[in-house]
């Protein structure tokens, strides 16, 4: 042996082999381990997946009751035919894992505070911001309450979750999902709570808006007073077009909330010494989650049938929160969208109903005000004493660094959200803690899983009223002719502006008095006109007994558009109703050019601005892919806004909530001497409309011009719509897609949120669906599948939904593949 | 070719021969290596740089001079790598090529990865084989 040749050589293998075995930081982000990596036989090569993969497969597994067939038809939507529910939901939790793994651990992750654990003390404020909102909590207490009184629910969740377990047990390593071998990573096994926190998670997308809003608002109001307040953010919303139409009469309310006596002293004109300086959300819901959907009666339509429509709007990711499913066992036959990460199907159809949900956007979430007897936070003042709290730990594992432990202490209202240890320096001894019916035991899937197996209307209303958080707009259409909506949930009864604000916290005079009675949620069932519909706008007009909320929780212009569309139509068609789900008409900007134009001088512009308004005014009021007069339009009003309200807002060092559209609108057009439109900055001259509006034109044009240098003022351009990967990879994701609608549009396709499944179902009596997310089945990225869907989305395209019996579906053309599951 | 003490070499060998043998002999353990490598590759349970004992393995049982070891090392599995890897982007259409060329700082090129994904593997199986071939060397 040649001693020193093969000591030097063999340093230098163990030492490249240890590089390449190693993650090396490259600025703010690790590499993955390169030679694992790149390896072909087990890094990322093993993840390209072949584009004539044959799916078909054999799978014993002892846990099944029966064997159960599933055929992948050629968008790889697997159809699932079981002889036992619980088989259903083993499969669903094992396919789930099959094409998903990844993304529902990632998300669950999110959900309960451990993203330090795989990326490392940069993602520590997400996840101290979940772990003190209550995230794990409130998943705690909604698998006691199921696991104690449901035993239904129980096994459907254990099915789902042996079936996740299943197919994670016989994942190879080098089999793992294409992100965990990039983040250098494991997955870990599935349980119950999982599926909870997924949960939470979704109560937290759709509810979690007032977590920051609240703040804000309390500080815009503590900011520029009451009184000012008051005339910006105002409830009033004239052109309101509700959920339930306009002069229903309502029964009277079983409660009636009284406002304490100190309201108006200790809490609306009340203004705090020290502004809370909002922390912004690490993961702050969209703003514009919301959603769109309505059922068209059989008088409606051509066919005599109802037509039943549904577009969540959520954030666009990859790979897709939705996963299309079919399930069918003896006691029912579903299809639609499903969550990776929960059981059955949350927006779809049987062979009798069809069923569809939009966000209610009321609050559910409050913040209360504490004083503490120390710095130990152990005591906190409580109608007239000092009352002990619970400490909860919650231990966040930092990779590569100590853990980090937050003990928050729990009190009469929630765990404590903000203190001394968790809140910016300007906020010092504001302890902050909240209240929020998501945390309140709910009963997790069960509406869902009953709307499955609903027949009738009365079956419908039995399952949406077990539901809690997030209140959600459920429509419904059968194939016996029944139209319904009912905007359901757990609501608070509040007094007007409960909860609008921070509120005092000790004593129990602010605390809630009281949950609206199922009965009393507004809901309307076969109304003369011929359709229900809901874009989450506010439910009611003001005649409904209990107070809604903000009027900033309510966007306006969709539903003014949905329903002057759908007043309009009849002989309706499905192709009508996808043409209806993708259109592009701007209700806002109908309203609002004039509005502009009737102050506008325009012969005190120069060429360039004098041009943009040209466009403006050509524009054909559409948001479509290559319009240009929708770019120059909202450049315009929002240098407007800027102009009308800039200086009110301006000198505040914290960020302010921007008033809606709709206030400008209205005054606008009521073409009075706003006071507001001063600019109170200028001393010596009293502006109005005509000079703000005029300013806004030119401040819109220099910003208008760089946008026409660079070619960016065709909408889809400008807007940019992408299909993000939820590590916001841009190789993984999809940008810069050729796709109109927008803010306030029925299509509405934001930046990177928008319809992220639409479906559109006619009531016939062998179901016509249609429908399309933009994503794939597929969470891989290596795979044919991955993306498969989305151009078709950007295009406004359909697929045809197959919807059939085992025996039709194994014959079908479009069926490709089987996948056997045996018991052992 | 003074050290011909291998199990290859029992008797002397006319010059074109001995060439001829010689030249099988690293094509034999270019196979063998690429062998062992791969087999060792199947089972994902083991790390992805197993193949560095057996690269060692072959080097030590059939010794080469030092230089040829190394290229014995660096073509087996090099070329493993990259028709593996090759095969494996035909059949997806580059389609996680070009999106990991991009993530990686190499342009979406996926040759460009082909071509990383097999020099990474060379440089080491040539150490390793290197390595392997100086255990029996007096």
């Amino acid at each position: 042996m040649r001693l020193l040749p093969f000591i030097a050589s063999a340093i230098v293998t163990i030492g490249l082999v240890t590089v390449l075995n190693t993650q090396l930081s490259i600025g703010t982000t690790k590499s993955p381990r390169l030679g694992y990596f790149l390896s072909p036989q087990h890094g990322f090569w093993k993840n390209a997946e072949n584009i004539n993969t044959n799916f078909d497969a054999s799978i014993v597994a002892s846990e099944l009751k029966g064997n159960v067939d599933v055929y992948l038809d050629d968008r790889l939507v697997p159809h699932i035919y079981a002889d036992h529910d619980e088989d259903a939901y083993f499969v669903q939790g094992y396919l789930h894992a099959k094409y998903r793994l990844w993304q529902m651990d990632f998300q669950t992750r999110v959900a309960s505070g451990r993203l330090s654990e795989i990326a490392g003390a940069d993602k520590l404020s997400i996840d101290r911001f979940f772990r003190r909102l209550g995230m794990v909590y409130g998943a705690e207490q909604n698998e006691a309450n199921i696991n104690a009184n449901n035993p239904e629910m129980k096994a459907t969740v254990d099915a789902y979750t042996s079936g996740v377990n299943a197919y994670l047990k016989q994942l190879a390593p080098e089999d793992l999902p294409f992100e965990y071998k990039l983040m250098n990573y494991a997955p870990e096994m599935w349980t119950p709570k999982k599926t909870y926190l997924f949960l939470m998670f979704m109560s937290y997308d759709l509810t979690g808006h007032s977590a920051a809003a609240d703040l804000q608002l309390t500080n815009t109001k503590d900011f520029l007073g009451y009184d000012l307040f008051n005339k910006l953010y105002t409830n009033n919303q004239d052109s309101l077009d509700p959920i339930i139409p306009k002069g229903t009469v309502y029964q009277k309310p079983s409660i009636l909330p009284i406002k304490p006596a100190n309201a108006d002293s200790t809490y609306l004109m009340h203004t705090a010494s020290v502004a809370f300086n909002v922390q912004e959300p690490p993961v702050a819901p969209n703003i514009n989650n919301g959603s769109n959907n309505w059922a068209v009666s059989g008088s409606k339509t051509k066919s005599g049938r109802p037509i039943l429509c549904s577009d969540p709007h959520l954030g666009l990711n990859l790979p897709s929160l939705w996963y299309e499913v079919q399930i069918t066992t003896p006691t029912h036959s579903t299809y639609g969208a499903s969550f990776p990460g929960s059981p059955a199907v949350i927006i779809g159809f049987n062979d009798s109903l069809a069923w569809g949900v939009t966000n209610a956007g009321r609050d559910v979430l409050d913040y209360y005000e504490l004083k503490f007897k120390d710095s130990s936070e152990n005591e906190y003042w409580f109608n007239g004493a000092w009352k002990s709290v619970t400490k909860r730990k919650e231990i966040i594992k930092v990779k590569d660094s100590a853990d980090v432990v937050e003990d928050i202490p729990m009190t009469h209202w929630g765990p404590v959200m903000y203190d001394a240890h968790y809140q910016n320096p300007q906020s010092k001894g504001r302890n902050l803690a909240v209240k929020w019916t998501a945390t309140n035991s709910s009963t997790g899937v069960e509406t869902f899983y009953r709307l499955n197996r609903a027949k009738n209307y009365d079956d419908y209303v039995k399952a949406i009223s077990l539901w809690s958080c997030p209140g959600q707009n459920f429509v419904m259409a059968t194939v016996s002719g029944d139209i319904a909506i009912k905007q359901q949930g757990a609501f608070v009864a509040r007094w007007e502006h409960q909860g609008d604000f921070i509120m005092p916290g000790t004593d129990s005079s602010y605390d809630w008095q009281g949950i609206i009675p199922n009965e009393e949620n507004p809901t309307i069932k076969n109304p003369v006109r011929g359709f229900v519909s809901s874009a989450n706008q506010k439910a009611t007009d003001a005649s409904y007994p209990y107070y809604l909320g903000t009027a900033s929780s309510f966007p306006l212009y969709r539903g003014i558009s949905v329903n002057k569309h759908l007043t309009r139509m009849n002989q309706i068609t499905p192709e009508d109703m996808q043409a209806l789900q993708t259109n592009n008409d701007n209700v806002f900007a109908a309203t609002a050019r004039p509005a502009l134009m009737k102050y506008l001088q325009v012969d005190k512009l120069n060429t360039d601005a004098k041009r943009m308004v040209t466009e403006m005014t050509n524009w054909d009021l559409n948001n479509g892919v290559h319009s240009k007069g929708i770019t120059v339009f909202k450049i315009i009003w929002d240098s407007v806004e800027m102009a009308v309200w800039g200086d009110e807002l301006a000198g505040s060092a914290i960020p302010l909530t921007k008033p809606d559209a709709f206030v400008l609108v209205d005054q606008l057009l009521k073409d009075s001497n706003w006071s507001i439109a001063d600019d109170i900055r200028t001393k010596d001259k009293v502006e109005n409309f005509k000079d703000q509006i005029t300013l806004g034109v030119e401040n819109a044009t220099k910003k208008l011009l760089e946008l026409e240098k660079e070619n960016k003022l065709e909408w889809s351009l400008f807007k940019a719509t992408r299909v993000a990967h939820l590590t916001k990879i841009p190789a993984l994701s999809r940008l810069d897609l050729p796709i109109g609608g927008g803010v306030n549009i029925i299509n509405a396709t934001t930046e990177n949120h928008g319809p992220s499944w639409r479906m559109v179902v006619h009531m016939t009596d062998e179901i016509e669906a249609y429908g399309l997310y933009p994503g794939g089945q597929s969470g891989n990225p290596g795979s044919a599948y991955y993306d498969t869907f989305i151009d078709y989305w950007a295009a406004g395209k359909y697929y045809r939904l197959l919807f059939l019996n085992k025996e039709k579906l194994k014959q079908h053309e479009r069926t490709k593949w089987h996948i056997q599951f045996k018991t052992a | 070719m003074k050290e011909q003490n291998g199990i290859f070499n029992l008797r002397p060998l006319k010059k074109t021969s001995i060439l001829k043998m010689q030249s099988m002999k690293i094509i034999i353990s270019i196979l063998l290596t690429a062998l062992l490598a791969y087999a060792v590759g199947i089972y994902g349970n083991l790390p992805w740089w197993s193949f560095v004992l057996t690269n060692l393995l072959v080097a030590m049982v059939i010794p080469q001079k030092s230089i040829h070891s190394f290229l014995i090392g660096f073509i087996a599995i090099g070329l493993l790598w990259t028709l593996l890897a090759i095969g494996i982007d035909q059949g997806n259409n580059h389609l996680l090529s070009i999106k990991v060329a991009n993530i990686l700082p190499l342009k979406g090129s996926y040759v460009s990865l082909i071509v990383l994904t097999g020099f990474i593997g060379a440089l080491v199986g040539g150490l390793a084989s290197l390595t392997g071939s100086f255990v029996r060397k007096k």
